[in-house]
């Protein structure tokens, strides 16, 4: 092998165990704030070998997406609540069973997957490479708005429907709140908008002058 | 001299081709990171001066002719400072932190073209990979105050995490305009895109997304009057109260790179980078370097200028502003500018 072909083998093993590793301490590490952050790291290790496999819209959409904006706010709620990990771990016997079912499907859904590659996939030649001069994003674009277009449209359907039922949960009105009109306030021009003259009288008279 | 300079490229030439790859890069890193660094420095030395001069004052003129040596002795009494570790607080995030916020403000330099075909790595998707670095700076931030185990850390951490993260989805879709217009994510190609000369840049057909981003982008590095998550009359210092030292510094110097590269960025993206803006004219008209460090100059001083003119926000103002003004903003003009693209308005969109 040459030494390039060896650097990206070196460096493919190097982030994938990245992976490995920060996944294990995310469901181990006892602070959830670490396990937040080891999420964080898994997510950029899995990034770098998207984009060392050539996906690099998607590696970078990964960082941008999950790490620089999900994950934030996953932090943001991780450290503003005070998780006690102790009464989190309590329902472990219970729900153990559930949780080997639900990866063990996950890990024949993974081999299957694997297996299927190893008998038919791996031995026909790569035809989906793009040819030079095309790039990435715009490949992935086209594909989105032309074969996938309606899946595409009812996702962006659904996430709507998320966003706004999210906020029609939390929305409250409470009749008795001070809240500030934003732009009443800017409205405010004169003096006379905000303020009020009251004539007062002097009734300083006959005390004594401090 | 001949025999030693023959002597070197016989050296050179003795070295694996790998080796010759790895030190290229890391030369081509050197001497982009090293000029930024110094460039930040001398920000700071601007910013002072230039704050000074708007407030009828001197600013520093005691190190060095007018005060030029002043950043080097900032930084060597920075360096002198002992870096205090706070009782309770996660020593490996505390230590991290400053590195986390320092690494992608220079990072992101990587795909900055700095005149035709002068960068260190041409990336199609530049413009992203500038997005994703950015929004790593966060982490920083957040992992700052938290780890530092005080409350006016932690809330200025708090602050700012909301205050980036709205400020950058505006930020983006100012960026989707751009992106529109030059069909394409190379900073390069979007820069060519724009030749002609000034009228033909992108701030005219973009107006409106030329102040969405760069009123972002001041939000974005925590500069006034966006630096809530400073602060000083509310909570100290905010993120980095509990840091002395060089670990201070690093935050100091990451935040003045991102500004930097938020300049370099804006200009890239709607006032044509590299390009001459009086293109046609000989020698005047040729791109350069200089014109793309001349509009980074340019921009830079407005940032410092917004310092000295505006008081800070209201923080719910911020919050308002982010949601309920730009991101409204950038979506209607970006319909409007799709209209533009189907007309095929000259002499931009031609």
């Amino acid at each position: 092998m040459s030494p390039g072909a060896i650097t990206y083998q070196a460096l493919f093993y190097l982030f994938a165990a990245g992976i490995v590793f920060s996944g294990l301490r995310v469901i181990t590490a006892r602070n959830p704030v670490h396990s937040a952050l080891f999420l964080v790291l898994a997510l950029v290790n899995a990034a770098i070998l998207w984009v060392q496999m050539g996906a690099e819209f998607l590696g970078i959409i990964l960082v941008l997406v999950y790490v620089g904006a999900v994950m934030v706010m996953f932090l943001f709620v991780v450290m503003m609540l005070d998780i006690n990990a102790a009464t989190m771990r309590k329902g472990m016997t219970r729900y153990a069973p559930l949780g080997l079912i639900i990866s063990g499907l996950i890990a024949a859904e993974i081999g299957w997957a694997l297996w299927g590659h190893y008998l038919g996939i791996a031995n026909t030649p790569h035809t989906a490479v793009a040819p030079a001069g095309i790039s990435n994003t715009e490949e992935l674009g086209r594909a989105l708005y032309t074969h996938y277009i309606y899946v595409f449209e009812i996702a962006a359907v659904i996430l709507l429907l998320g966003i706004i039922s999210a906020i029609v949960l939390t929305l409250r009105w409470r009749p008795n709140t001070r809240r500030q009109d934003i732009n009443q306030q800017l409205r405010v021009h004169k003096t006379s908008d905000h303020m009020r003259l009251v004539d007062l009288r002097d009734n300083s008279r006959g005390r004594k002058e401090s | 001299m001949q025999h030693f300079a023959g002597y070197f490229v016989s050296a050179w030439g003795a070295i694996p081709a790998w080796v010759q790859y790895l030190l290229f890069t890391l030369g081509k890193i050197l001497a982009i990171a090293v000029p930024v660094i110094l460039s930040v420095a001398y920000l700071t030395y601007a910013e002072r001066k230039v704050i000074g001069y708007m407030q009828s004052r001197i600013g520093p003129n005691r190190v060095g002719f007018r005060g030029l040596l002043q950043p080097f002795a900032d930084v060597i009494k920075l360096m002198m400072k002992e870096v205090v570790f706070p009782a309770n607080a996660n020593r490996y995030l505390f230590f991290i932190a400053p590195v986390l916020s320092m690494m992608p403000a220079i990072a992101a330099w990587v795909v900055v073209p700095f005149f035709p075909n002068g960068s260190a790595a041409n990336v199609n998707a530049g413009l992203l990979l500038i997005l994703a670095l950015t929004s790593l700076g966060i982490y920083g931030i957040i992992i700052s105050g938290w780890a530092s185990n005080s409350k006016y850390a932690f809330l200025g951490a708090m602050r700012s995490a909301a205050q980036m993260v709205a400020y950058e989805i505006a930020m983006g879709f100012a960026i989707v305009g751009v992106l529109m217009a030059a069909q394409t994510l190379n900073l390069g190609q979007i820069i060519q895109h724009q030749s002609g000369a000034f009228w033909h840049w992108y701030f005219i057909p973009l107006a409106p997304l030329v102040v969405v981003y760069f009123v972002s982008a001041v939000a974005e590095t925590n500069r006034l009057p966006f630096d809530v998550a400073e602060g000083e009359s509310e909570i100290v210092a905010g993120f980095h109260v509990e840091y002395s030292g060089m670990a201070f510094a690093v935050f100091f110097l990451a935040e003045y790179a991102n500004m930097i590269l938020v300049s370099a960025l804006a200009s890239i993206m709607f006032f044509g980078g590299w390009l001459s803006p009086f293109e046609g004219i000989p020698y005047i008209g040729a791109p350069s370097a200089g014109w793309l460090f001349l509009k980074i100059g340019i921009l830079l001083f407005l940032m410092l200028w917004f310092r000295a003119t505006f008081p800070r926000y209201r923080y719910d103002q911020i919050m308002r502003l982010g949601w309920k003004v730009f991101i409204p903003v950038t979506l209607v003009w970006i319909f409007v500018e799709g209209a533009f693209l189907i007309v095929h308005l000259p002499p931009w969109f031609s």
